[in-house]
């Protein structure tokens, strides 16, 4: 048995994957550690980019070479959408879907992972939210006097299990590293996981396709988090390092905002926080956790 | 034209910007992926800085390191108006030297926390909120005191110098560190005055001074 004082004890949480690491970012076979639901976690990837998980142990430190055939009590773990990704409970056999990570004439990398304190669920939510775009985002992601966010669509999807918002536009002065001029663009939300979104957003350069940004929060304890930001994304003229310092810029934006949350976790009670008609996709995904009994890194309802 | 070696998310770096916006001077910016991608650890960038730091600039034939450094060419050089490092005043020059090394000590340790908590740099992260602590115990008392005299800035002059700018970065990004300002009632209203200064600019994590209140 664990003695560790405190764990997450959230079924749901606990059987859910969740992402620890960018893949390209770890050297082959080396020991990285990181912390997951208030755990110690250890990954590796090897040579032929197979990922294997583990609870820290003694004996297999950071930094020390793995030999993939000798470590045994293997934590469940994937590779997906370029990251490390594993699960402390029995988890489905598949992490939601993004079927444009398949298409190949796309920039796929990970802006950054960035430690936030803060909850999963309180990230996600500001994630969601247009109506800070003008103030927060000034001159890039939103424009005084463009700060009205417009009526758009909300439905939590049950053949998949997950919120989507649609219809959503926004007035943006820039809104990617490709972009040369402001623009009307159409955003669209998905919440696939409560602690994962995936926002698809007009491309400046190809107005039949999308650009897809993705936060995967990795929830370290419940007010902790390192946000993991993945692109995946149409741009043939700008470097790498161009369009990771837009999204980076961006997201040190969001980052004294959400440190600056009170409570740090997320009340679920509808009469806790007073919302307004823009909040609609943060109703959803308030009620959605309510309704999976959600009661890690959340402020439950009381019954 | 001045070429700076730059990271968005580096308060240091931020110091250039911000005194090149109060001086209107023209620069070109190269992007260093400093993290997640070390670029500041990469071959090419080793031999501009051997020490493998941001920030680094370019004029000319001329490179420099190291952000306190910089600020005192780029004043010497550009500030027409002789007020950010004034060359004929030697006991204001020392107040200033003597700040821009405190302002070192500022980066050793509210920039350590910050690096701690938001880019998971091993470092002892209570030793350096702690020295955080101290640090700003010290400048608040300094700049409160300083309030009683009617002096606005950090040094002993009727305006602000290099001193303010130094300070200014990684004091107002402590909190990603887990460092309130809270207690910190006289540093809390000169960031309010710095931000109010004519070209201030803002970096990501930092935001513009509100509405000023009316008399």
């Amino acid at each position: 048995m664990m003695t560790q004082q405190k764990t997450c004890l959230d079924p749901v949480i606990l059987n859910l994957w969740h992402p620890l690491g960018a893949v390209d970012e770890v050297a082959s076979c080396i020991v990285v550690e990181t912390e997951l639901l208030d755990e110690r976690v250890s990954f590796a990837v090897s040579e032929e980019g197979k990922v294997f998980v583990w609870r820290s142990r003694a004996g297999l430190r950071p930094g020390d070479r793995l030999d993939p055939l000798a470590v045994d009590d293997l934590l469940p773990a994937r590779s997906a959408y370029g990251y490390v990704w594993t699960s402390l409970g029995a988890p489905s056999d598949d992490i939601f879907p993004i079927p444009e990570y398949a298409e190949t004439d796309r920039r796929k990398l990970n802006a950054a992972t960035f430690g936030v304190n803060v909850s999963a669920p309180r990230a996600i939510e500001n994630f969601l939210d247009m109506g800070h775009f003008p103030y927060v985002h000034t001159d890039i992601l939103g424009v005084e006097p463009h700060t009205e966010v417009k009526e758009y669509d909300v439905e939590i999807s049950v053949d998949r299990d997950e919120i989507l918002a649609t219809r959503c536009r926004f007035y943006q002065p820039m809104a990617s590293s490709a972009s040369d001029s402001g623009a009307e663009v159409e955003y669209i939300y998905r919440v696939p996981h409560p602690y994962c979104s995936v926002l698809y957003k007009s491309s400046p350069l190809d107005e039949t396709r999308m650009d897809v940004i993705a936060v995967f929060m990795q929830p370290l304890g419940e007010e902790r988090v390192r946000a993991h930001m993945m692109l995946c994304v149409l741009d043939n003229t700008n470097a790498d390092k161009a369009i990771k310092r837009f999204q980076q810029t961006i997201f040190g934006q969001d980052k004294p905002i959400l440190e600056n949350q009170f409570p740090k976790r997320l009340p679920l009670d509808p009469r806790a926080e007073t919302p307004i008609r823009a909040d609609k996709s943060a109703i959803a995904y308030r009620r959605w956790l309510s309704q999976k009994g959600l009661t890690y890194g959340v402020i439950p309802v009381a019954n | 034209m001045i070429t700076l070696y730059d990271y968005e998310l580096s308060g240091n770096c931020y110091k250039l910007r911000l005194l090149m916006s109060f001086l209107g001077i023209d620069h070109k910016i190269v992007p260093v992926d400093f993290y997640p991608g070390r670029e500041h650890k990469s071959d090419w960038f080793l031999k501009l800085n051997p020490l493998g730091q941001l920030p680094v600039l370019q004029d000319d034939d001329l490179i420099l390191r190291d952000a306190q450094a910089i600020l005192v060419y780029l004043a010497a050089k550009y500030d027409t108006s002789n007020s950010w490092y004034p060359p004929n005043n030697p006991a204001l020059l020392g107040e200033i030297s003597q700040w821009l090394a405190f302002a070192d000590g500022i980066t050793g340790t509210a920039s350590a926390a910050r690096l701690h908590d938001a880019l998971f740099y091993d470092f002892d992260i209570e030793t350096a909120r702690a020295g955080a602590h101290r640090l700003f115990r010290i400048l608040d008392e300094h700049l409160w005191f300083g309030e009683q005299e009617g002096r606005d800035w950090i040094c002993s002059a009727p305006h602000p110098t290099l001193a303010d700018i130094a300070c200014f970065p990684y004091v107002m990004l402590s909190e990603e560190g887990g460092i309130s300002r809270q207690d910190y009632p006289a540093i809390r209203r000169w960031c309010d005055r710095v931000k109010r200064i004519k070209g201030f600019i803002v970096m990501s994590g930092v935001f513009p001074a509100g509405p000023a209140k009316t008399a």
